[in-house]
C-alpha cells in the first residue's frame, strides 16, 4: 500500500514542475535501478565489489556510439549498452564464480579495478578525464519524435517508467523457478548441490542479468549526467550502492528503492552548507559514521523497520 | 531393473601425510539396507563424502547402477540418482515445509531454469514435493515454516527433501542424531520403509537401531574395513567385539 | 644495470606489499575478517610519519610514538568493533569497514588537507650507493626491504616456533586446540587484529619518504595488497611473500617496459592464476 501511494506521489511530481526535483529524482531513480539489480545478485549470495564495472561501461558505450553533435538512437543503443554489459558480465562471471566467499569479493573488487585502469590509462574514453556526451539519445518511430530526453518531463517519466518496470520483472524472477533456487543457493549451496542444481550455472545467469540492468542504469545516469569518467568504473562506487542497499533493506526490492532515496537525501543533507557550514564538504566523514552505525545496529535496514508492522518479506515467499 | 545401486571398489583417500580411507569396497542394494558403523575418526564420513562427490578419491571406483562415477561432481551424481543427508540439518530455515520439497523437486524438472513463470504454478513439482512429505509422514506440516519444526520433524525434512528428487540410492548421514526415544522410533519406521524401494546405506552410532534394521553391516577402523557381513555375523566376530562394539556399548 | 635498479625497486615494493598482505591474511586467516580499511591504516601511518616527523624533528622517535598510537587504535577498533563482526556475514564485514574507510579519509582531509607532502628521509640513510659512474642506489630503499626481511623473519620465528604461532597456523577452524593451550582466544584476536593492522602503518611510515602521502594512498594499495591476497592464498604468510615480490616484480618492471598496460598486468596475472588455482598457490585448512 505505502509502495502505491509512494510511486503516486513520485508520478505527480513533475506537475510542481520544479526542474531541480525532477532531476533530483530521476538520480535516484536511476541508482534504485543499480541498486535492485545488486540486490538480485546479493540474493543469491554473491557479493560483488566490482559491480560499477557493468555500469560504467555501459555509460561509455553510449557515450562511444553517440555522434558527437547529433543525437543517437535509443532503440540502437540501449540495447547495445545492455548487451554489452551482460556479454562482459558472462566473460568476468566465467572467471570470478570459481571462487566464493572472501575470494568473490576481492576477486570482483580487482576485475573491477582492472577495467577502471583500462579506461583511465588508456586513450579509450579520453583517460582520466572522461567524455562528454553532448546531445542524448532520442526514441525515434517511423520518423516523428517519440521521446526527447534533453526535456527533463520525458526523461523523468522515462526513467520512472523503467524503474517499475524492472521492479516488476525482478519481483518476477525472484518468485520463479530460477529465483527460488537462487534463494536456496544464498543459504546452504552444499545442499543444493547435493540435490542436483548445477549451482554454478544458475550464479551465473544471476550475474549475467545483473550486470545487464546495472548498465542499463549506467547508459541512464550517462544520459542524464552527459559526462562519464573513470570513476563510475571504481570499486568506490560499487560499495556506496551496497551500501545504500543495506540502508533499505536486502533481499526485498523495494528495499532497493528506500534505500536509493535514503542515500541521496542524506547526502544532500550532510552537504548542505547552509546546515553544516565549512564541514559540508566532508560530508563524507558524516555518511561514514552512519553506514557504522547502521551496520552495527539496524543491518537489516530501514524497510526491516515495516516489518514489525506484520509485512510479507519477498524473499521469504512460502507457497500461497 | 539391476538391484545393485551402488558399488565402490578399492577407495583410498590420502590427505598429506593421513590415509582416512585405506582401500575400502563395498555394495549397497536395493532392499538390503547396509550400514556403516565404526569409532569416530574411522573414516566413515570421508567414505560418504567420496560417495557423494563432495571428496575426490585418491584412487579407486564408484558404481552408481555399473556407471562410473568418480569423475561426476555431486550435482551430476544427485542427477543420476544419488541422494544424501548431511550430518548437520540442511533444510531452508525461512521457507516452509513444503516449499523445501517442492525446491527439491524443481532441481528434476526441465524449466527450471525459467526465470518468469511462479514457481508453485508447476503442478507436477508439488505434486512431487507433497509425496515426498507424506512418505515421511510431514504433510499435516506442510505449511509451517521449516526453522520451527522440531529437530525430530527437520530431520525429517531432510530426507524428504532428497526424496523429492527421486533417488534410487540414499546416502544417511546419522539421521537419528540427537532424536529422543520417540522421533527415533518414528524415524526407524520410516527408513525401514525406504530400505524397499531405495538401496540404503547409513551411517550410524546408535547401535540399537542400526541391529534393528540392517541387513549388512560395515565396520570401519582407522580408515580400514574390519568387517563386513549380517548382523548376528558381526555381533559374533571376535574382533569386532575388541574393537569396537565391547561389552555394553550398545547405543 | 638499469634493470637491475628496477628489479631491486620491485623487490623493495614487494616486500613493503608483504607487510600489508601479511597483515590483511592473518586478520582473515585467523577471525575469518575481511577489513577493507587495512588501507586506510597505510595511509594513517605515512600521515603519522609525516605528522610526527615534523613534529619531533626525527624519524627514529617518531617510528615507536607511531606503532604505539596504532596499536592502541588497532585495540579500540577491535574491542568496540570488530569483535562484534566475526560472525556477521561478509557484506556486514565489507560494508563496516568501507564506513571505515570513508570516515578515515575525511578524518585526513580535515586534519592534513587535501595536498601531496614530502616526506624527509633521515639524515642517516640519506645516502646512496654508486653502481656504476652515473647511477646509483638509495641507501633509504635498501633500508626498507631490509626491515621488511627483518619481520618478516621476526614473524617466521614466531610462526613456526612459538605456541601462539601454532595457534596461528591451526587458524580459525581449530579454537579448541588453540584455548586447550591455555590461550585465551579473545585476546588472540585482540592482539592479531592490532598487529595487523600495525603492520600495515609501518609499512606505511617507512614508505612514507619514497611515496610521499596523498590523498588515495590507502585505496590504490589496498587493491593491490587484495591481489597479492588472492594469488598468495587466503590465510598462507608463506603465500603472501610469494604473492608479494611478484606482483612487485611484475608491476615495477612492466611499468618501465610497458607503461600503458602495467596497471592491468597484476590483474592479468590474477585471472590466469584464477583460471588454474581458484584457491591460490597456497591454501591453508
Amino acid at each position: 500500500m505505502l509502495f502505491v501511494l509512494g510511486a503516486a506521489c513520485v508520478a505527480l511530481i513533475p506537475l510542481t514542475g520544479a526542474v531541480f526535483y525532477m532531476q533530483l529524482l530521476s538520480k535516484i531513480m536511476i541508482l534504485a535501478i543499480f541498486a535492485m539489480s545488486l540486490d538480485l545478485l546479493v540474493g543469491a549470495g554473491l557479493v560483488s565489489l566490482g559491480h560499477a564495472a557493468f555500469f560504467g561501461v555501459a555509460g561509455y558505450v553510449i557515450v562511444l556510439l553517440s555522434p558527437k553533435y547529433q543525437a543517437a538512437s535509443l532503440w540502437l543503443t540501449l540495447p547495445a549498452a545492455m548487451i554489452i554489459s551482460a556479454a562482459l558480465a558472462l566473460l568476468i562471471g566465467t572467471l570470478v564464480l570459481r571462487t566464493s566467499g572472501i575470494y568473490f569479493i576481492m576477486v570482483t573488487l580487482a576485475f573491477g579495478q582492472m577495467l577502471y585502469y583500462l579506461f583511465h590509462d588508456t586513450k579509450l574514453g579520453g583517460g582520466s578525464d572522461g567524455i562528454y556526451l553532448y546531445v542524448k539519445p532520442e526514441l525515434k518511430l517511423a520518423g516523428s519524435r517519440l521521446l526527447d530526453l534533453e526535456k527533463p518531463l520525458h526523461f523523468y517519466y522515462f526513467v520512472f517508467g523503467i524503474m517499475l518496470a524492472v521492479y516488476f520483472l525482478l519481483r518476477r524472477v525472484f518468485a520463479s523457478p530460477f529465483g527460488r533456487a537462487l534463494a536456496g543457493l544464498s543459504v546452504n549451496e552444499r545442499r543444493m548441490l547435493s540435490l542436483g542444481f548445477p549451482a554454478l550455472n544458475y550464479k551465473l545467469g544471476a550475474f549475467v542479468l545483473s550486470g545487464a540492468l546495472a548498465g542499463l542504469a549506467g547508459y541512464l545516469s550517462a544520459c542524464q549526467f552527459g559526462f562519464v569518467s573513470p570513476e563510475i568504473l571504481s570499486w568506490h562506487y560499487s560499495a556506496t550502492v551496497l551500501m545504500l542497499l543495506i540502508f533499505g533493506g536486502i533481499g526485498r526490492l523495494y528495499g532497493a528503492i528506500v534505500g536509493a532515496f535514503a542515500y541521496v537525501l542524506l547526502q544532500e543533507i550532510l552537504a548542505n552548507q547552509a546546515v553544516f557550514g565549512a564541514m559540508a564538504k566532508h560530508w563524507q566523514l558524516g555518511m561514514g559514521a552512519v553506514i557504522v552505525l547502521v551496520v552495527m545496529f539496524l543491518p537489516s535496514g530501514l524497510t526491516s523497520l515495516l516489518d514489525r508492522f506484520g509485512r510479507v518479506r519477498l524473499a521469504q515467499q512460502s507457497d500461497d | 531393473m539391476t538391484d545393485l545401486g551402488l558399488k565402490a571398489t578399492g577407495l583410498k583417500k590420502v590427505f598429506g601425510g593421513l590415509t582416512a580411507v585405506d582401500n575400502v569396497s563395498l555394495e549397497v542394494k536395493r532392499g538390503v539396507l547396509h550400514a556403516l558403523i565404526g569409532p569416530n575418526g574411522a573414516g566413515k564420513s570421508t567414505l560418504i563424502n567420496l560417495l557423494s562427490g563432495d571428496l575426490v578419491p585418491t584412487s579407486g571406483s564408484i558404481y552408481l547402477d555399473q556407471r562410473e562415477i568418480v569423475g561426476c561432481s555431486p550435482d551430476q551424481r544427485s542427477r543420476l540418482g544419488l541422494g544424501r543427508i548431511y550430518q548437520q540439518t540442511s533444510i531452508f530455515p525461512s521457507f516452509t515445509a513444503l516449499e523445501n520439497c517442492r525446491l527439491a523437486a524443481q532441481s528434476r524438472q526441465p524449466h527450471a531454469l525459467n526465470p518468469f513463470r511462479r514457481a508453485q504454478a508447476y503442478p507436477s513439482v508439488m505434486r512431487e514435493a507433497e509425496r515426498a512429505l507424506n512418505i515421511v509422514g510431514l504433510l499435516e506440516r506442510a505449511r509451517a515454516v521449516a526453522g520451527t519444526l522440531s529437530h525430530g520433524e527437520q530431520r525429517q525434512l531432510d530426507i524428504a527433501m532428497s526424496l523429492a528428487t527421486r533417488p534410487k540410492v540414499l546416502l544417511l548421514d546419522e539421521p537419528l542424531a540427537g532424536m529422543g526415544a520417540e522421533e527415533s522410533v518414528s524415524m526407524v519406521a520410516l527408513l525401514r520403509n525406504l530400505t524397499s524401494e531405495h538401496a540404503v546405506l547409513l551411517v550410524e552410532h546408535d547401535m540399537d537401531a542400526v541391529f534393528a534394521l540392517s541387513g549388512v553391516l560395515t565396520v570401519m577402523v582407522n580408515g580400514c574395513t574390519l568387517a563386513t557381513g549380517t548382523p548376528d555375523q558381526i555381533r559374533a566376530s571376535p574382533e569386532v567385539q575388541r574393537a569396537y562394539l565391547g561389552s555394553g556399548r550398545h547405543g | 644495470m638499469e634493470f637491475f635498479v628496477q628489479l631491486l625497486n620491485g623487490i623493495q615494493y614487494g616486500l613493503l606489499l608483504f607487510l600489508l598482505a601479511s597483515g590483511l591474511t592473518l586478520i582473515f586467516g585467523i577471525m575469518g575478517v575481511l577489513n577493507l580499511a587495512h588501507g586506510s591504516f597505510y595511509m594513517i601511518g605515512a600521515y603519522l610519519a609525516f605528522w610526527l616527523a615534523r613534529g619531533t624533528g626525527s624519524m627514529w622517535i617518531a617510528i615507536p610514538l607511531e606503532l604505539a598510537i596504532v596499536c592502541v587504535l588497532g585495540f579500540i577498533l577491535e574491542a568496540v568493533f570488530f569483535s562484534r563482526l566475526y560472525h556477521r556475514n561478509h557484506l556486514h564485514q565489507v560494508l563496516f569497514s568501507f564506513g571505515l574507510i570513508l570516515v578515515f579519509e575525511d578524518l585526513r582531509s580535515i586534519l592534513f588537507g587535501d595536498d601531496v607532502h614530502g616526506v624527509p628521509v633521515p639524515e642517516l640513510l640519506s645516502r646512496s650507493i654508486p653502481l656504476t659512474s652515473n647511477l646509483s642506489y638509495p641507501v633509504y630503499r635498501l633500508f626498507i626491504s631490509g626491515t621488511c626481511l627483518v619481520v618478516a623473519a621476526g614473524m617466521y620465528v614466531v610462526i613456526q616456533k612459538t605456541k601462539i604461532g601454532m595457534a596461528i597456523r591451526a587458524g580459525s577452524t581449530n579454537r579448541e586446540m588453540v584455548e586447550s593451550l591455555g590461550i585465551n582466544i579473545r585476546t588472540i584476536y585482540r592482539w592479531v587484529f592490532a598487529f595487523g593492522v600495525t603492520l600495515a602503518a609501518f609499512a606505511g611510515m617507512i614508505a612514507a619518504p619514497v611515496s610521499s602521502v596523498y590523498p588515495g594512498m590507502g585505496g590504490q594499495i589496498l587493491i593491490v595488497c587484495f591481489v597479492v591476497v588472492v594469488i598468495g592464498g587466503i590465510g598462507s604468510i608463506k603465500g603472501a611473500m610469494v604473492a608479494a615480490l611478484l606482483i612487485g616484480i611484475v608491476d615495477t618492471v612492466g611499468q618501465v617496459l610497458v607503461p600503458e598496460f602495467s596497471g592491468v598486468a597484476i590483474y592479468l596475472l590474477m585471472a590466469a592464476l584464477l583460471l588454474w588455482r581458484p584457491q591460490g598457490l597456497f591454501r591453508v585448512a
